[in-house]
């Protein structure tokens, strides 16, 4: 079903923004090239900038069905890949002691139905159109992150006991990482690079507008101005684009219209986390200047 | 020159700036290019990126080597005869609308562009930087780099210079001031300070804007007039990685400063997980047998010993004197933000004085702050203010000598050029004895040793190792064998 194939980019970003994704030239320029190339993404930047919710977004929009690998530390084949689900296999075993040759019981336990079928291994094999979304994937060990490298490549998962299924099609795949360990190189190169910075304030207030329900344009304007400057102070941790959708709605639980230092002060918790870094803000938006 | 053909040069220049392009990453390219068109500039950009650029901190470098490459691509970007362009009109329009409102003639001299003076034109600027339009902002620097960078083909002269006439003739320094005043004027109640702060801010960030249209636009004329080959060239500078510490310009100092943090994480990262994953010790029966018990008896999972080294205590001790200054705040910075990865860290600096400076990071949790109270604060001068390596490691021996024990690991930091003052270089020696190791990190480059002042070999032949340190690179380094 490839109806749904772009054929430019700003099919791109206005088809991401009616379902409520803001895309800059460069996130729309990235994902449809990586739609042309039938190549992985792989989406670099701060926490909480619309990484994951990019990948969610283009599934919405091509109307493919997200499968989701979250990877953490220890995640391994079996839990990436498949596995051979032992119980119900020794169940069969037990059950046929009596009747079947061991071959006959051989052929039948490692068949599909025995099959615990992991995000991989279902990207591959789906029938139907999918994106994968494999998040977060610098947290897995260099060994997983090597059959990550090799599913990406060909496409393909061979399992020794039922043989090799090859992708009907490729499908679109987005990684995530945040950047806490050094991906490799060979993984890199397979991928097609995309850092996602914090949004400009334009694409933040529309970003706000976009998400918070009835926010008045001045209000998400205001907070993505503030927002802005706290940003360009030396924090420790800046607020992130989910940061400043949580003050904002907290704003409008407030009753809050038009934001003056004082309400800015007593909500800066919500857009910042370390203390050292509320107060910086705090003096730094009561200044004369 | 079709696209394709520039493709070529271009990814010859990335690699000569130092970004590691491999084969494949170079064929994506040629397929990208082939399907997003080069007006579609920015998406252009990104698509360009995305197949070479696979690490954040080269986008700066990458950009830069776009613009010189494709900066004279595309319709909207042909260099274009001043008194054709967009500015004509927008002043043609203010002269009509003058001469509505007060009903007078056309003013001074009438004679369009030409005859503007540099006032007229930086109130037509100001006018722009007002409104936030942005068309007209790159019509005006255009406009401005056309009449006073006063560009003439084959001058041997870089961007700076004219970046820095063309400025001075709209009087940009004092832009932002006149900005603010006139936002002032413009609102009738009085705006609060939060208000003026972000006026402040939207002003600043479009008046560094139009600055970047009109470096753009020499960038433009310059290639035009030069080849990209040699602009690119000109233009080349260092990876943040590679950005030497003793010679970084600000700006530099700028990306030298946000590359170390995702870099400190990485770091801290990495070692965690080495620490617990690390080596695979001998077979811990007992365990093994412990465990086997709920194995029925059988010793199914076997479990080792993990040898869990102690972590060093850490003593950093830093020239901070004027040239060296750069390198000794990275250091701290580095070191204190893993500084998990050690039991216990103490730092001192010193120019010819020393002082103990570690109760500053114990103050706060923002290493920023700290190190601002180092440079302020620190008792650093003992007689001139240069420095005097041999005085202040004496002074250190007699104050924290006897805090130095097996545990200790001693980093001496600084280019030891000790003004001929005696060395004292017994000190190092002691601490050696006392220490677990002594290294001495050094930001002058390796073949700069030991000339002139420089009495490094010295201090070195009583440390375990001197290792040069000019860039984040090194320093990564060698941080990550420390510990
Ligand atoms: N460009 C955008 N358009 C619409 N919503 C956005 C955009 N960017 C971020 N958001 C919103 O911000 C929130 C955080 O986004 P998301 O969880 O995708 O961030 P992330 O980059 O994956 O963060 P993390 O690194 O913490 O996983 C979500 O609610 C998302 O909808
Ligand atoms: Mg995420």
């Amino acid at each position: 079903m490839m109806s749904s194939a772009f054929t430019t980019v700003a099919q791109v970003r206005d088809g991401l923004k009616k379902i409520n994704y803001l895309a800059d030239d460069g996130i729309a320029g990235v994902v449809y090239l990586a739609q042309r190339l039938g190549k992985p993404v792989l989406i670099e930047g701060p926490a909480g900038t619309g990484k994951t919710q990019l990948a969610k977004s283009v599934a919405e929009l091509t109307g493919a069905r997200l499968i989701r690998l979250q990877c953490y530390e220890g995640l391994d084949e079996s839990k990436a890949l498949y596995e051979w689900n032992y119980k119900k296999q020794l169940l069969r075993i037990q059950a046929d002691k009596k009747s079947d040759s061991w071959s006959e019981v051989h052929d039948d336990i490692f068949s599909d139905e025995f099959l615990l079928t992991r995000p991989l291994l279902e990207a591959i094999s789906a029938p139907d159109p999918v994106v994968l979304l494999i998040d977060e994937v610098d947290r897995v060990e260099v060994e997983t992150e090597a059959l990550l490298l090799e599913v990406l490549s060909e496409y393909q998962v061979s399992i020794p006991e039922l043989g090799t299924i090859t992708a009907k099609q490729i499908p679109m795949v987005f990684l995530t990482s945040n950047n806490t360990r050094e991906l490799s190189e060979a993984l890199k190169r397979r991928c097609l690079y995309l850092h996602v910075d914090y949004p400009d304030m334009e694409r933040e207030k529309e970003i706000v507008l976009a998400k918070v329900p009835d926010i008045s344009a001045n209000l998400a304007d205001q907070s993505a101005r503030i927002v802005r400057s706290i940003r360009q102070l030396d924090l420790k941790k800046a607020p992130s684009v989910s940061e400043t959708l949580d003050w904002a709605r907290t704003l409008i639980l407030l009753g809050v219209d038009h934001i003056d230092a004082q309400q800015a002060k007593e909500t800066l918790h919500v857009l910042l986390k370390y203390q050292t870094d509320i107060a910086k803000a705090a003096k730094e938006l009561s200044v004369d200047e | 020159m079709p696209v394709i053909d520039l493709m070529s040069g271009f990814v010859v220049e990335l690699r000569r700036a130092g970004l590691p392009v491999s084969l494949t990453e170079n064929l994506d390219a040629m397929e990208a290019v082939k399907v997003i068109p080069i007006e579609d500039r920015e998406a252009f950009k990104y698509a360009l990126g995305a197949t070479l650029v696979k690490n954040s901190s080269h986008w700066r470098v990458f950009e830069t080597i776009f613009e010189v490459y494709f900066s004279l691509r595309g319709s909207q970007y042909n260099i274009v005869d001043p008194s054709e362009d967009q500015a004509d009109e927008f002043w043609r329009d203010e002269q009509d609308d003058a001469q509505l409102g007060k009903g007078e003639g056309k003013g001074a001299g009438g004679g369009g562009l030409e005859a503007l003076t540099p006032e007229e034109l930086a109130n037509m600027l100001m006018r722009a930087l007002m409104q936030g339009d942005q068309a007209m902002m790159r019509a005006l620097a255009r406009q401005s780099v056309a009449r006073f960078a006063g560009m003439e083909p084959g001058r041997p002269v870089g961007g700076t210079y004219y970046l820095y006439r063309t400025l001075r003739n709209l009087d940009l320094d004092n832009m932002l001031a006149k900005l603010l005043e006139a936002n002032k004027a413009s609102t009738q109640r009085e705006s609060t300070s939060l208000e003026q702060r972000l006026a402040k801010d939207e002003y600043e960030m479009r008046i560094e804007q139009f600055k970047k249209e009109v470096e753009a636009e020499i960038r433009r004329r310059l290639v035009a007039d030069r080849g990209a080959e040699a602009m690119a060239k000109t233009l080349r500078k260092p990876l943040p990685e590679d950005v030497e510490f003793m010679h970084a310009s600000r700006e530099e100092m700028q990306s030298l400063k946000k590359a170390l943090f995702p870099l400190t994480r990485k770091l801290a990262a990495r070692l965690a997980r080495k620490r617990r994953h690390g080596r695979k010790g001998p077979l811990d029966f007992r365990n093994t047998v412990r465990h086997s018990l709920s194995y029925g008896g059988v010793p199914a999972e076997p479990k080792f010993k993990y040898p869990r080294p102690a972590k060093p205590e850490l003593m950093v001790v830093a020239d901070i004197s004027g040239s060296v200054a750069a390198f000794a705040r990275f250091t701290l910075m580095l070191v204190y933000a893993i500084q998990s990865q050690f039991s216990k860290v103490r730092s001192f600096v010193f120019i010819d004085g020393i002082d103990e400076v570690t109760k500053h990071f114990r103050a706060t949790e923002d290493i920023q702050e700290a190190i601002h109270k180092v440079n302020t604060e620190a008792d650093v001068v003992w007689v001139d203010g240069h420095s005097d390596y041999g005085h202040a490691f004496e002074v250190f021996w007699e104050r924290y000598g006897k805090d130095i024990n097996p545990k200790t690991t001693v980093l001496l930091l600084g280019d030891a050029r000790n003004n001929y003052h005696a060395s004292q270089s017994w000190v190092v020696k002691e601490m050696r004895k006392h220490a677990r190791h002594v290294y001495w990190l050094n930001p002058e480059p390796r073949s700069y040793w030991n000339t002139g002042d420089s009495i490094v070999g010295e201090y070195g032949g009583n440390t375990d190792g001197v290792y040069e340190c000019r860039n984040l690179r090194q320093l990564e380094g060698f941080v990550e064998k420390l510990v």
